[in-house]
């Protein structure tokens, strides 16, 4: 409670200070979840705010809002205050952001991560963060010798199930021995707890860290512990030089120089887009020489067979927990079927929170 | 689960170095509180000293600058607050509350410099006796300075309210400022150096996550935690040995929920991280049933606004 109440008094004194200086010049809001110093998701929006700030255009931005009433309040005053186009950069902000679309038809909305579009001012975004996993999972099946991979997990949405069915399978793949434990912190960012989440991981015997939070933190309790780890959103090599073995790294700015031009000039459409390795929204930082020049091959030859199209992370078969077959043997997974996920691939442990 | 010895004396050190950042801000609070002050900054006091303490340790390298200074700065701050209510005798809650908005938004703006530099590796003391006496070894040892004090506190704190006049001068001024007056205590001088002493006890507890438990700078990096240290002082009616309890169950549940869930568990996830806050209140109400103590404990004039008659 105390936090919705001290955000939303800080989002509202924020959003007054915008307010006052409305005028008729073209400009784009973004609404953040975490700070833009979180090194991880918001960190890169604001990239790719910077990105359209250098192509000439206005922005302004709201940090640290969070998922639920809040947001609606805030995505509204920024359209109240003269924005023509407002970014909403979290699943959560998917219902407020259609609610609000509904009372300005003339501002146009993009919504990050999310699949509903109900007026047609709202279009929907997101990475194919997935075949990142992919490259990360077969990392990780090949570099574990506990055969036990720790995985910290924030909320129980379709995006965050589909990172964990994607790294196991490909696990499995190259180890058909491995296990999956996943920590749910609630939470996309909160250092102390996603730390305090990593270290419990790396005692129950994981030896791969991985991560669907913000911060840096449990790349930092990785290194500090010696096992290996992966890097979220944002290249977080130097804050565990020695444990992180690449990250997956969200590349918004194109995408956002390209639709704030096209909202500025007439040409914006609602649309669904959903990028990947192909397009580069979703990229790779180096990888680590740890790993040993024939692993780092085999890693970069699976990238470019994600990207081209010829390998894809949903191949069949996949079986579900119960072994009920999910994808058929030869078939890949259709985007509705992605987008939707919500069960546990085979070998995966535990029950997904309901 | 591995449930050898030695596992459960890494798991009880690690949960005592989570509960010290409560322990420390829960101990100065208390302090605060019994003199009579509501202060509901602290995790603004925590945040502001988390980031000085990190900011002065990059800048001038050495650690021991950097504790210190984390606590000046938390006492600084907290001298803000001491002007506002005791000077300016302005309102408790909301002069604590826009000291939390204030020291919130003041160490983002200080911290945009220092985001993103990893943290330097604070000395850790008998290391070599962690590793080689199993069980005893991860639970007493291996642990930073700032650890051991953090854990002496409550006791020395009990000691110095129960058995010395400074002690007794304070409780004195927290349940009855007028009579305390009247005796010829200086009522405005006692609250504000409990004021300052808390202070310093967050910005030492915010030092401690941004140098030791996650050394580096993240904003929001205290995460609710001050809040907790309120609560906990307020659960554990004022005692700073049950403070320490609180803290410890807080802490210690906080991790075990993540230990069950990573085993995989069959318990709903929701209510594992409920936990920690169920069980810390409902043990602290169990020890705090004796409604004479807490009577006995509770500051009376607790929040309530101090004028001295001329």
């Amino acid at each position: 409670m105390y936090k919705l109440f001290l955000r939303s008094l800080i989002s509202v004194l924020f959003v007054l200070g915008f307010s006052l200086n409305a005028n008729a010049e073209f400009k784009v809001g973004f609404v953040y979840v975490g700070p833009t110093g979180d090194h991880g998701w918001t960190y890169q929006h604001d990239e790719g705010r910077k990105a359209v700030e250098a192509a000439g255009i206005k922005t302004t931005y709201v940090e640290s809002v969070p998922e639920g009433a809040d947001a609606e309040r805030v995505i509204r005053q920024l359209a109240q205050s003269g924005h023509d186009l407002i970014f909403t950069t979290s699943f959560g902000y998917m219902d407020p952001t259609n609610k609000v679309a509904k009372d300005f038809p003339n501002v146009k909305f993009e919504h990050a991560t999310g699949y509903k579009r109900e007026h047609s001012n709202v279009a929907t975004y997101s990475a194919r963060f997935y075949e990142g996993r992919t490259l990360l999972g077969h990392m990780a099946g090949k570099m574990t010798k506990t055969n036990t991979i720790g995985y910290i997990a924030s909320f129980p949405i379709p995006e965050v199930i589909r990172g964990i069915n994607a790294m196991t399978l490909a696990a499995q793949k190259v180890n058909p021995d491995i296990k999956t434990k996943i920590v749910w912190v609630f939470t996309w960012y909160d250092p102390g707890k996603e730390s305090e989440a990593a270290q419990a991981l790396i005692d129950q015997g994981a030896d791969i860290i991985m991560q669907h939070t913000d911060s840096t933190a449990p790349v930092q309790v990785a290194e500090k512990a010696g096992v290996w780890s992966f890097g979220q959103a944002s290249d977080m090599q130097r804050f565990a030089p020695k444990s992180i073995l690449t990250s997956i790294i969200d590349d918004w700015a194109p995408y956002y120089v390209e639709r704030s031009i096209a909202a500025r000039d007439g040409t914006w459409k609602q649309q669904d887009t959903w990028h990947g390795l192909k397009e580069g929204m979703v990229a790779m930082a180096p990888y680590n020489s740890a790993m040993g020049d024939d692993l780092i091959k085999e890693v970069e030859q699976l990238q470019k067979d994600l990207a081209s199209g010829k390998a894809h992370s949903f191949t069949g078969p996949i079986y579900d927990q119960k072994g009920n077959i999910l994808v058929a043997e030869g078939a890949v997974a259709d985007d509705g079927m992605l987008a939707g996920m919500n069960v546990y691939v085979k070998g995966v442990e535990g029950d997904i929170p309901q | 689960m591995s449930f050898d010895l030695n596992f459960i004396g890494i798991l009880i050190g690690a949960i005592m170095a989570s509960s010290v950042p409560l322990i420390l801000a829960a101990s100065g609070e208390l302090i605060t509180e019994r003199s009579g002050v509501l202060n509901l900054g602290v995790e603004g006091m925590m945040i502001i000293g988390a980031i000085s303490g990190f900011a002065l340790m990059i800048v001038t390298g050495n650690l021991f600058f950097a504790v210190i200074g984390s606590m000046l700065s938390g006492l600084i701050i907290s001298l803000i607050f001491g002007l506002l209510t005791q000077s300016l005798l302005t309102n408790h809650v909301a002069t604590g509350l826009a000291l939390t908005i204030f020291g919130i938004g003041m160490s983002a703006m200080i911290g945009k410099n220092f985001v993103g530099i990893p943290g330097k590796e604070f000395p850790l003391l008998f290391v070599n006796l962690k590793e080689s006496i199993p069980f005893l070894g991860p639970i007493f040892f291996g642990h930073s300075i700032i650890l051991y004090f953090a854990f002496g506190l409550p006791f020395l704190t009990n000691y110095f309210l129960k058995k010395t006049k400074t002690g007794l001068i304070i409780r004195a001024v927290g349940d009855s400022p007028t009579s305390a007056s009247n005796q010829g205590i200086n009522v405005t001088l006692v609250r504000y150096s409990c004021i300052l002493y808390g202070g310093a006890m967050c910005g030492l507890a915010g030092a401690y996550l941004s140098l030791i438990y996650t050394p580096q700078w993240i904003e929001n990096m205290t995460g609710g935690r001050g809040w907790i240290a309120l609560a906990l002082v307020v659960f554990a009616t004022w005692s700073p040995i049950k403070v320490l309890i609180g803290a410890l169950i807080f802490g210690g549940i906080t991790i075990l929920q993540l230990h069950m869930q990573a085993v995989g568990l069959r318990i709903p996830v929701q209510l594992l991280s409920a936990l920690p806050y169920i069980m810390t209140i409902i043990v602290l109400v169990v020890i705090s049933r004796d409604s004479r103590k807490i009577k006995l404990n509770t500051p009376t004039s607790l929040g309530q606004i101090f004028y001295k008659e001329k």
